[in-house]
């Protein structure tokens, strides 16, 4: 087990002028068996910044130290970590007992431990029956824990997982969901988990990491990054429908972004902020109220209402005021959370 | 297609069956001659088409050699299966060996001038034996190298198609698996050895049907290079047969060599069928 530092850590390809930089300077302290999401727009860098920890990408500048060890020039196999890919990467042609030895073989670890060792993660991950099985003839999600089997059985310093859920349907991707938290729980490994879902983010982080276009924007915990999104773009990424980013109404400074989050927008009789409703979505246990703020060219707001409230019909103006200590003032010019 | 006609049936049927006549007939030929004696097919014109009985007695003949009932000689064709065989397992096996090898460099390391020696390799596909055969002549002739298995196989081995065929199979395995056997501590030999030569099996087997045939098949490069009898591969062996001028062919003999030559190959298509399709067809990997 072990911390990953980040310091001031760069990625550019290609030299000179053209060289096109995706990561600008990343710097963070991933704690001892800590669970940290790594989340953003697809193109944010994410997925290089942890192939950059699994040694499958070069690091430019700065460095990398998994348990105090800077490991910029170690081969992925000296880094001491597992991955777990987006599409498996089994080896097809090798049993499931095999695909999860062959790393441990290659280390010529004695035959009896690597068949311990891959016994006791088939147990944990319910694979016992299929151990002699060909991938190609296993379910997507049991090809998944094959993968976590394989990564497991290595007993690395740390997991790193790039989207392993995203191949697999809602239904199995939630209960994978749970066995990799349980599984954190279980052994208790520093985790990189790379998504671009922000309910898995949400779910499954001890801390997150919200990147956009190769720059870190928040690193905390999911009720901070909620809670306390450190700019505009944290504040409309996380949370879903996004947070209203509201400029020039009513009682806002010059320069100032109002964010308010649609689930803390109330209904008054009167007073206010006039929204005129132009559609209403009917998702189940809620609704969602798309309109504008003050008058039709107003900026487009939602409003989230639970169903047992009367909906609003289209074309009517409602008064909505933001519950007291849940709004957000952002900086216009640098997007930055303004503390108040 | 999911038609189901009597009368197309009928037509298709009838089409194959030509076909297969087509090819079956001048081998049920070949092997009705070599059931007769030289004598029984040119006395009798046109040829008896039912076999004769002297199956046993021409096929010896060919095999190991002698004296004809005309008097002429007849050289071995076992020697000459022989030859014939260790040639073309050995282009088969060097080409697939040396294709996959530099398929393997090419897609997997970054070296200069990568991109270069894959367009020589590439150009190469426009430049077979034929047109090259004079230099080729002389250099082998010059390394001491006529009349040798060397001589026969070398020339042949390097080959474009099946290192770009290698090519194309190894850009379609996912970078994925590379990088999960970088994680496992392989190195590229490794890798090689472990993930990437076991998916190209059925590659591989198609090849090797392909190459094997290609090689028991060479004919002019033979022709050139081999000056004696115990270097000779067996289809250079059957035309060598005709005799020239006036002399009588054998032609019981003559046929009875080609059928021999004729097993060796069809034996490896057949016994590598299942292999052989799968490879051309399998996309799964």
């Amino acid at each position: 087990m072990a911390a990953i530092e980040f310091n001031n850590v760069i990625k550019r390809y290609g030299t000179g002028p053209k060289a096109n930089q995706v990561i600008h300077g990343v710097n963070a302290e991933v704690k001892d068996g800590e669970f940290v999401v790594i989340v953003g727009p697809s193109g944010c860098g994410k997925s290089t910044l942890l192939r950059m920890v699994a040694g499958l990408e070069e690091i430019t500048d700065g460095t990398i130290s998994i348990g105090g060890r800077v490991v910029n020039d170690l081969e992925p196999a000296e880094r001491d970590i597992a991955m777990v890919f987006q599409n498996y990467a089994l080896y097809p042609h090798m049993s499931v007992f095999d695909n999860m030895a062959y790393g441990l073989k290659i280390k010529k670890v004695p035959l009896d431990e690597i068949k311990a060792r891959v016994d006791k993660a088939a147990k944990i991950l319910e694979l016992g029956q299929y151990l002699q099985r060909k991938p190609r003839e296993l379910s997507g999600g049991q090809r998944q824990r094959v993968a976590m089997g394989r990564a497991i059985v290595r007993q690395p310093q740390v997991f790193l997982f790039d989207e392993p859920l995203s191949n697999l349907d809602a239904k199995l991707r939630a209960q994978t969901r749970l066995e990799i938290e349980k599984l954190h729980r279980e052994l208790g490994i520093t985790s990189l988990f790379v998504t671009h879902d922000q309910v898995e983010a949400m779910t499954l982080a001890q801390r997150m990491m919200v990147m956009n276009g190769g720059r870190m924007e928040q690193f905390g915990t999911p009720e901070e990054v909620y809670h306390r999104p450190a700019t505009t773009f944290v504040a409309s990424f996380i949370g879903a429908p996004p947070m209203n980013l509201l400029t020039g109404v009513e009682g806002v400074r010059e320069g100032v972004v109002l964010g308010v989050r649609p689930e803390h927008l109330r209904v008054v009789d009167s007073g206010g902020w006039p929204l005129q409703v132009e559609t209403v979505e009917m998702l189940g246990a809620e609704r969602l109220i798309y309109g504008h703020l003050g008058g039709a060219q107003g900026p487009w707001t939602i409003l989230r209402m639970h169903e047992t409230e009367a909906p609003p019909a289209s074309g009517q103006t409602l008064h909505v005021v933001p519950l007291e200590d849940r709004v957000h003032g952002f900086d216009a010019a640098s997007g930055r959370r303004i503390e108040s | 297609m999911i038609e189901n006609r009597p009368g197309t049936t009928a037509i298709a049927h009838t089409v194959l069956l030509l076909g297969v006549l087509a090819v079956g007939f001048p081998v049920y030929l070949a092997f009705v001659a070599s059931t007769q004696t030289s004598a029984e097919i040119v006395q009798n014109v046109p040829m008896s088409l039912l076999p004769g009985s002297h199956l046993l007695d021409t096929y010896r003949l060919a095999l190991f050699g002698g004296e004809t009932s005309y008097g002429s000689r007849i050289p071995p064709a076992g020697r000459m299966l022989w030859v014939s065989f260790v040639t073309a397992i050995v282009i088969a096996v060097g080409k697939i060996a040396i294709s996959m090898l530099s398929a393997f460099a090419i897609v997997y390391f970054r070296f200069p001038f990568r991109g270069l020696v894959f367009w020589m390799i590439f150009i190469t596909l426009m430049l077979p034996v034929e047109v090259r055969i004079l230099p080729t002549y002389k250099v082998v002739a010059d390394l001491n190298m006529l009349n040798s298995y060397t001589g026969l196989t070398l020339p042949l081995i390097a080959s474009a198609t099946a290192t770009f065929l290698f090519r194309q199979f190894f850009l379609t395995v996912p970078d994925e698996l590379t990088e999960a056997a970088r994680i496992d501590g392989a190195g590229p030999l490794r890798f090689f050895k472990d993930v990437l030569l076991p998916l190209s099996k059925t590659s591989m087997a198609a090849l090797f049907v392909i190459q094997f045939i290609y090689g028991w098949n060479q004919y002019l490069w033979p022709l050139l290079m081999t000056t004696t009898e115990d270097m000779y591969p067996i289809v250079m062996g059957i035309k060598r047969m005709f005799a020239g001028g006036d002399a009588a062919n054998e032609w019981n003999v003559i046929m009875a060599t080609a059928i021999l030559a004729m097993i060796p190959p069809a034996l490896v298509v057949v016994l590598m069928q299942k292999w052989f399709v799968k490879g051309l067809v399998d996309t799964e990997k």
